[in-house]
């Protein structure tokens, strides 16, 4: 009950701060928190009354795992990746046709770019991070989520935060900051929701009945605690006004730098790295009923890893005037770094030992397994551009951009894809997959699409750099700016049809999981027990 | 192992006090992740050689500031950074190389991390205020090749300047030197700096030395947001005077 007046004072208070909103578009905002307010009301007191006299751990035994918020988040992470693979469709065709920006502020790419990352990033992957974390927990821990509307909030808040920061962004209500855009009301909703999310974590940990933590769960908990300082250390603003969606961070030039990509590399390192080696950690093992490869490197490449990333951020910096020594630290540490990041992949890898046969007649571990040699790709691409000789030649330039993608599609979609298909059919309790064969189509469809974009966009990347440093005999130098944009054309045409062929392989997978949710064909209750090793 | 009295417990068993315990678990990644961002983050703020006196480098004017609002809320970062750095070929194609000194009451920095579209941290005074009207309008009118967005709304739109004087508030509480005066006196420098001859300007002049003044195009009292953004970027790069400035002063 005390919730529920919590959500009528919060409805209120929104409500208050839209009156007197200094924008229309912050005002629209504020009665969206209002709205929210008022339906959480709703919601709890609908609860408090049709509660059930006390909701069984256990039932014949096994415990009764909660369900329901992992299957909105699913969901979630499927509609999000569409809509933000869509965006990215839209501004690469923006980049190769500029017409279509349409001379309007919410079409243009300046905005949409925000959106697009965001969506994939934070709400795509932060929905499968969810949605996994969520499950795997309960799993491994062998009890039931801990909390009853806790966990609803917690994925139903997130999805909130996702809507105020995509409609900000289209509204040009942005902190100028990449990856880190949303305003300061939005950052201070996602906290509320991330403690919650933390401490319905930590409590469905200590429910658990096996002394030892599963390894994807230390994942998870790094992934967690490392996001919540990253977000509250790159998100220190002032608000002109509580009336105002305006703040100003209170870093400035070189230190707000060094902050930024500090944030900006380990939400790499933790949100696109850490959250979905977990997802490895469970899903891999468990779909090729094997035991992780070694237990002594995960380990070692769990405190190598969250140790190293840390410090990788300065070589978004390069030749910047950020100090020397800055720098050559993190420099230093990104090259370290392809140690560890490769103990994850061999992990990952090795578990298949003894049954690399499944990956003929499984399309779905397959696709998880692509994706840990992705992941093993982009990350000796990443560690190589973090030289200084090289990144003078890739910083500023495409090539950037398709190391991004081949680390965002390859490995952080296609573990996510992975784990989406196991957990459709586990969590709806049918047997298997409505269709193998359309797995095998997606795989293809955007196996291809990917290899169109990262392909055409290290020529792109490379071509444009060369270009830029290049001499005449006279020593004048050679191209304008200009003549180099033209040079791209092509390229950014290729990597659209890449674009397009990775959005045409997910519509693949949602028309998949949409007629796998609708099948009849329900699960003997006995057979999720059966595929139980990790646990 | 651990029952064998001879034999200390190995490494990998001690492990396991991070594995059956979740609060120790976190106390450990909390470490291991601190260790690395302290060391990277906190010199910077005391190492005087961070960020080298230089001189010329004032806070934004109340215009520039609303213009440097619009630039952010249109994602212009998202294409083109300001970061000059110190490569002969950028040299020669953009000017001096940046100085750390030059973004110093940035708040945030706009150094970028892609160029899109060229680098524009030394952009002031390279284009007239109309080339840049035009180019904001339809940028293929003076760049046939150009795949910037256009942004016609701008010049349209009247710049909405009514709380500025509240930015300059929060932005002193941040440590930008903005004096009472200045913030009290915020939206009329804005409409002085943005109209031909004002009565105010040389006081304005006072307050924020060799800013630009003259009729941005605009009709008189009724400043756009095309006007603004133009008195940014026409502002970029210019604050310091590289004939003047001495490289070598500050090598220690």
């Amino acid at each position: 009950m005390a919730l529920a007046l919590l959500s009528a004072a919060f409805a209120l208070g929104a409500l208050i701060v839209a009156a007197k909103a200094y924008t229309p578009e912050y005002a629209f905002h504020a009665y969206i928190f209002a709205a929210a307010g008022v339906a959480s009301v709703f919601a709890v007191v609908n609860r408090y009354y049709n509660r059930p006299a006390e909701t069984p751990q256990l039932i014949d035994g096994k415990p009764n795992y909660n369900f329901g918020p992992i299957k909105f988040a699913t969901l979630a992470a499927v509609f999000w990746g569409v809509a933000g693979f869509t965006v990215g469709l839209v501004i690469a065709l923006q980049l190769a046709y500029p017409v279509l920006n349409f001379d309007l502020p919410w079409t243009s790419f300046g905005r949409l770019r925000p959106l697009h990352t965001s969506a994939v990033i934070f709400a795509f992957g932060g929905n499968v991070l969810l949605a996994t974390s969520l499950y795997v927990v309960q799993r491994t821990c062998q009890a039931r989520l801990a909390g009853d509307l806790s966990p609803w909030f917690v994925v139903l808040g997130y999805n909130l935060f996702i809507v105020i920061a995509g409609t900000g962004y289209l509204l040009g209500i942005t902190e100028g900051k990449e990856y880190a855009e949303p305003e300061w009301y939005a950052d201070l909703w996602l906290t509320i929701v991330w403690v919650v999310y933390l401490l319905v974590f930590l409590t469905t940990l200590w429910k658990r009945t096996e002394p030892h933590i599963y390894v994807a769960n230390w994942f998870y908990l790094a992934f967690i605690v490392t996001i919540a300082v990253l977000h509250l250390g790159n998100n220190a603003a002032i608000p002109i006004s509580i009336f105002s969606p305006k703040s100003y961070i209170v870093w400035s030039g070189v230190q707000d730098a060094m902050i930024q990509w500090w944030y900006g590399h380990n939400a790499v390192g933790f949100f696109l790295t850490a959250g979905f080696l977990a997802i490895m950690y469970y899903f891999i093992p468990k779909r090729a009923d094997k035991p992780v490869y070694s237990y002594r490197l995960s380990i070692i490449h769990f405190w190598a890893l969250i140790f190293m990333y840390i410090w990788a951020g300065p070589h978004h910096l390069h030749y910047t005037a950020l100090p020397d020594w800055a720098q050559t630290l993190g420099m230093t540490f990104s090259i370290m770094l392809w140690m560890p990041s490769w103990g994850g992949m061999i992990n990952g890898l090795m578990t298949l030992s003894g049954a690399w046969d499944k990956l003929r007649t499984d399309p779905v571990l397959r696709m998880m397994v692509v994706s840990v040699a992705f992941y093993g790709m982009s990350t000796f691409e990443g560690p190589m551009m973090s030289i200084k000789a090289v990144n003078s030649l890739s910083h500023y330039t495409d090539w950037t951009i398709g190391h991004v993608h081949s680390g965002a599609l390859g490995w952080v979609g296609y573990v996510s894809f992975g784990a989406i298909y196991c957990l459709v059919p586990w969590l709806w309790k049918k047997k298997e997959l409505y269709s193998l064969k359309l797995v095998n189509w997606h795989f293809w469809l955007s196996t291809i699409g990917i290899v169109f974009y990262i392909t055409s966009m290290w020529v792109a990347g490379i071509m444009q750099g060369l270009m830029w440093r290049a001499y005449t005999a006279l020593g004048f130098l050679e191209y304008s700016f200009i003549e180099t944009t033209e040079a791209l054309h092509p390229m950014y045409v290729i990597r659209a049809l890449g674009g397009a062929l990775f959005v045409l392989g997910a519509l693949v997978m949602v028309y998949n999981i949409y007629m796998t949710i609708r099948s009849p064909k329900t699960a003997l209750i006995g057979s999720q027990a059966a595929l139980a090793p990790g646990e | 192992m651990a029952n064998s009295p001879t034999h200390k417990p190995s490494l990998w068993h001690r492990h396991a006090v991070f594995e059956k315990n979740s609060i120790i678990l976190i106390i450990g990644i909390l470490v291991a992740i601190s260790i690395g961002g302290l060391v990277e983050v906190l010199p910077l703020f005391y190492l005087k050689s961070t960020i080298e006196a230089v001189e010329g480098v004032r806070p934004y004017s109340p215009l520039e500031l609303a213009g440097r609002n619009i630039y952010l809320r249109e994602g212009c970062y998202n294409c083109h950074s300001q970061m000059v750095r110190p490569l002969r070929d950028e040299v020669e194609r953009y000017g001096h190389y940046s100085l750390a000194a030059e973004s110093m009451y940035d708040h945030p920095f706009q150094w970028g991390s892609k160029r899109t579209g060229p680098d524009i941290a030394r952009v002031g005074g390279k284009y007239s205020d109309d080339w840049h009207r035009d180019h904001l309008r339809n940028p293929r009118s003076v760049v046939p090749a150009s795949i910037m967005p256009g942004y016609p709304w701008l010049e349209q739109t009247p710049l909405n300047i009514a709380h500025i004087g509240e930015d300059l508030a929060v932005l002193s509480v941040e440590g930008v030197p903005y004096t009472q005066e200045m913030i009290a006196t915020a939206i009329s420098d804005a409409k002085t700096q943005g109209s031909a001859d004002d009565a105010s300007t040389a006081a304005f002049l006072k307050r924020y030395p060799k800013a630009i003044t003259r009729d941005l195009g605009g009709s008189v009292g009724k400043l756009t947001e095309a006007d603004a953004l133009i008195a940014y970027l026409q502002l970029l790069g210019t604050q310091v005077d590289f004939k003047l400035y001495d490289d070598k002063a500050n090598i220690r």
